[in-house]
């Protein structure tokens, strides 16, 4: 793949490049009324620019902005947007502090100008320590962690939390089992993403519950991974579940490994583990995509007991078909809590429930408000 | 005999599924292609795009896997774009996606040969982390890539020198059989405002509706279908124009198959609903 | 050591960012596009630990006649010749490369996505059944799909495309919505509890 990237970076092709004719054309009236002015809630890099249409615009391609920091010349062109548009945010290196002044002109499809308008009023650029447009950001922020907070420090206090059974998640000492009364590995498949994605840190998680049964019964455990830093992770996780279960010389970094980067050739590669090393148990937990349904009836042929877990949503009724458990959406994040039963992971599902209840709130009043044709909720959290 | 159904091996309905796929390859049915409203929103989008106006951005995100499916829609889009004289930046999210987008551009340029790199189109090379690049297209092309994927340094392409960033971008069209096309609502969409579209394998399709219904997509080439229904309304336009290209309907040939083997799958469920309820009576009389 | 230490750059940097996200400032901005450099830049590095346990793999099972070390000999060549093509002869539109790459590479990975309409067939016919009043619900929409989505349905009553449409746009979107609702929370939450270091799994479990 490096190979790839280096290589499309190299190879060259001639260019045959056309320069347009500058031809001022007197017919084509140009816009007028240039304002520009500071563009809020930015890093001091950016001036809006505006003015009224031509009344020739539906004549021409578009509007050219040319810039200069002195008002009588000096102007060099910053950008190009097209007819029916009014406004042009300048983002040509500008600096901050400095006094930007700006003419605009009308350009046709054959590179024919009108006249510049008349020069803006002066604009400067200033940088700003707080974006108001994320005010809603920050207040949804600080009310959910608020929430979630508050339900661990419950939890703290020694209150009792209910979790609700999750049968996917009860059935891993099982089918863990399983694999050990037939002395056959055990397969974990951490699907497609990234270790920026949520599902594959929540594969991790159930991984180092899985890797610690693995460990105890001594049964050989297959992670082939898409993606070589939740490779690193993977083994990691891996060796410590087999050290704190005091098995440290059960554990085979030869059984962690990177397979491939690709989607079906990574299909390919685990469906034939699958076939050749029968696994009894095969786990498929984090990202899946169109694949799903390949590893899954692979799984359902070699004659393994299935456990998914996914939160994509388009993948839950292939796994549901052909697996025995189905791990469904936020139920795979909440798999670490269920399984290690710490308080402390327990309570932040109660605070995400509690999260859930306001969001509720918000839908129902939101539609309520929105019958009667007042949109605040909805502008209110669209900012 | 209901017993013995029940139970069928399942390579039989591999050997059918497989005969219903080849059959219509051979005799073609020629099934009507009607078009849906989010297919008709992306034409319509390209369509409204004036000459020397915005850009469109054809963005091939993923490996070769979904082809079938994808493949006659980035050809559909670009020969859509040159009919119009549109300016088209392409790209690819995925390593494999660039070098699929140049094959197709390939194929269209044979009936567009006057087509030249740096006026017409670009070409972008693939660049890791697909995220980091569209938040930077957002801010500015030419600092995003330096160079097009034939080495030539962007600045340098008289079709850049008027986009710098998504503001002049009229429409953006991720083809994906993944889930790409929500990089490009979540970055390029929500944060700069570009219009987003996608076409995406059928598989994939129910996880857009929400977008669509939303807004931050403008339309949707959902799998097969909508590859055929965007090829219907390209094909009327170059009837339209009067121009003579060798046009191959990839697509339209695709969805007689589909309409086949949907028959066919619905035989088998019908069937194997009777032989459980057959043998579930015969269980309960026994 | 080994874990307090990434906690507390976890930690350190999960807050940065959350700081950084609210100020637009262009310091802010500066840290921002630095934090995304450093992400490509490890993320070019980390192809590289991959292609490592990549050839550690394959070798050591030739090298050890490993069941099935055939298959390991055959992933090696392959990917060895086609280095070796690309370096060698270059990867234009005409070269050696793109040529095995559209006639090899494209036919394969399209063959493996060929197969889900395969095992669809399959799974279909094993699995749906109208066992409860649920699935019965379930298995009529399903059909009703499966023939609008397609030219037949249009043929067979021109309505019934619209009438998948409106499926799915409302039920289906209705159940996505919900689910997704519940996604996004549980990923805040969990984005939360590893930047406070509550959730701890990923570095391999608790303790320090």
């Amino acid at each position: 793949m490096l190979l790839f990237y280096i290589l499309t970076q190299i190879s060259v092709a001639p260019l045959n490049i056309v320069i347009p004719p500058n031809v001022i054309s007197n017919i084509i009236i140009p816009p007028s009324e240039v304002t520009a002015y500071d563009n809020s809630n930015d890093g001091g890099d950016r001036i809006n620019v505006e003015w009224s249409l031509s009344p020739d615009d539906s004549l021409i391609s578009g509007y050219e902005i040319w810039r200069s920091e002195v008002k009588d010349s000096g102007y060099y062109k910053v950008g190009y947007i097209g007819r029916t548009n009014t406004h042009y945010q300048d983002i040509a290196e500008v600096k901050e502090g400095v006094q930007y002044y700006y003419e605009v002109r009308c350009r046709t499809s054959k590179y024919e100008y009108s006249e510049f308008t008349a020069p803006s009023e002066a604009a400067t650029s200033s940088s700003q320590w707080y974006n108001t447009y994320k005010t809603n950001v920050l207040i949804g922020l600080i009310i959910f962690s608020f929430v979630v907070l508050f339900a661990i420090f419950q939890a703290r206090k020694g209150k009792t939390l209910f979790i609700r059974k999750i049968n996917g998640l009860d059935a891993l000492d099982e089918a863990v089992g399983r694999a050990t009364e037939m002395g056959r590995p055990v397969l974990y498949v951490p699907g497609l993403g990234s270790i920026g994605d949520i599902a594959t840190i929540a594969a991790i998680n159930i991984l180092s519950q899985v890797a610690k049964k693995t460990a105890e019964y001594n049964t050989p455990i297959l992670v082939p991974n898409c993606d070589p830093i939740v490779m690193s992770v993977t083994q990691e996780v891996v060796k410590e579940a087999y050290l704190e279960k005091g098995r440290p010389e059960g554990y085979n970094p030869d059984n962690i490994f990177y397979l491939v980067g690709s989607q079906f050739p990574y299909a390919a590669g685990v469906g034939g583990i699958m076939m050749r090393e029968k696994p009894a148990t095969n786990l498929f937990m984090g990202t899946f995509m169109a694949e799903a349904l390949i590893l899954a009836e692979t799984g359902n042929i070699s004659g393994a007991v299935q456990i998914a877990g996914t939160d994509a949503v388009t993948q839950l009724p292939f796994f549901i078909t052909s697996c025995d458990y189905t791990i469904m959406g936020e139920e795979l994040y909440a798999a670490s809590a269920y399984l290690s039963q710490e308080p402390m992971l327990v309570s932040s599902i109660k605070g995400q429930d509690y999260n859930k209840l306001i969001l509720i709130f918000f839908l129902i009043l939101g539609s309520i408000l929105g019958l009667i044709n007042n949109d605040f909720i909805l502008n209110w959290f669209h900012n | 005999m209901w017993n013995k159904l029940l139970n069928l091996d399942r390579r039989w309905i591999f050997i059918v599924t497989a005969i219903c796929v080849i059959l219509p390859f051979l005799f073609p049915i020629g099934f009507p292609t009607n078009v849906t409203p989010p297919t008709q929103r992306i034409y319509d989008k390209i369509e409204s795009v004036t000459e020397d106006g915005p850009a469109v951005i054809v963005s091939f995100d993923s490996d070769a896997a979904p082809l079938p499916e994808l493949y006659p829609m980035a050809v559909s889009l670009i020969r859509h774009c040159f009919i119009n004289n549109t300016k088209v930046i392409l790209w690819g999210m995925n390593m494999q996606g660039v070098g699929i987008i140049q094959m197709a551009l390939e194929d269209v340029k044979k009936d567009f040969p006057e087509k030249k790199s740096g006026i017409n189109y670009v070409l972008i090379p693939y660049l890791p982390y697909p995220a980091i690049i569209i938040m930077k297209m957002g801010e500015d092309m030419h600092k995003a890539f330096n160079t097009d994927y034939y080495g030539v340094s962007i600045d340098s392409l008289p079709m850049m020198k008027d986009i710098r960033n998504f503001d002049q971008i009229a429409l953006a069209v991720s083809l994906t059989g993944g889930s790409a096309w929500g990089t490009w609502v979540s970055f390029a969409n929500q944060k700069y405002g570009c219009k987003v579209a996608t076409g995406i394998t059928a598989v994939g399709a129910p996880d857009c509706y929400p977008y669509l219904q939303t807004g931050q997509l403008v339309g949707m080439l959902g799998g097969m279908k909508g590859a055929a229904e965007y090829e219907t309304l390209v094909e009327a336009k170059i009837a339209e124009k009067g121009l003579n290209f060798k046009t191959r309907k990839a697509a339209c040939i695709g969805m007689d198959t589909q309409s086949v083997v949907h028959i066919v799958m619905i035989i088998f469920i019908i069937l194997g609903n009777i032989a459980y309820f057959v043998t579930r009576r015969q269980r309960n009389v026994a | 050591m080994r874990k307090s230490i990434p906690l507390r750059i976890c930690l350190v940097s999960g807050i940065v960012m959350i700081i950084q996200f609210f100020i637009p400032h262009r310091y802010s901005q500066t840290v921002y596009n630095y934090t995304l450099d450093w992400l490509i830049v490890s993320g070019i590095f980390a192809i590289v630990i991959g292609l490592h346990s990549n050839f550690h793999l394959h070798i050591t099972r030739i090298v050890r006649k490993r069941k099935g070390w055939g298959y390991n000999v055959v992933t090696m060549a392959a990917t060895l010749s086609m280095a070796f093509i690309g370096i060698a002869f270059g990867i234009g539109a005409d070269s050696l490369f793109m040529k095995i790459y559209r006639n090899i590479e494209v036919p394969m990975d399209a063959t493996m996505f060929s197969l889900l309409g395969f095992f669809m067939a399959s799974a279909a016919f094993r699995a749906f059944r109208a066992k409860t009043k649920e699935a019965t619900v379930l298995l009529i929409v399903a059909l009703i799909i499966m023939i609008g989505r397609v030219p037949l349905g249009y043929f067979l009553w021109h309505r019934f495309p619209e009438l998948v449409e409106w499926i799915m746009m409302y039920p289906n979107m209705a159940a996505q919505r919900g689910i997704g609702l519940g996604i996004g929370l549980g990923m805040a939450a969990m984005e939360l509890k590893i930047i406070l270091g509550i959730e701890r799994g990923w570095l391999g479990g608790a303790g320090d």
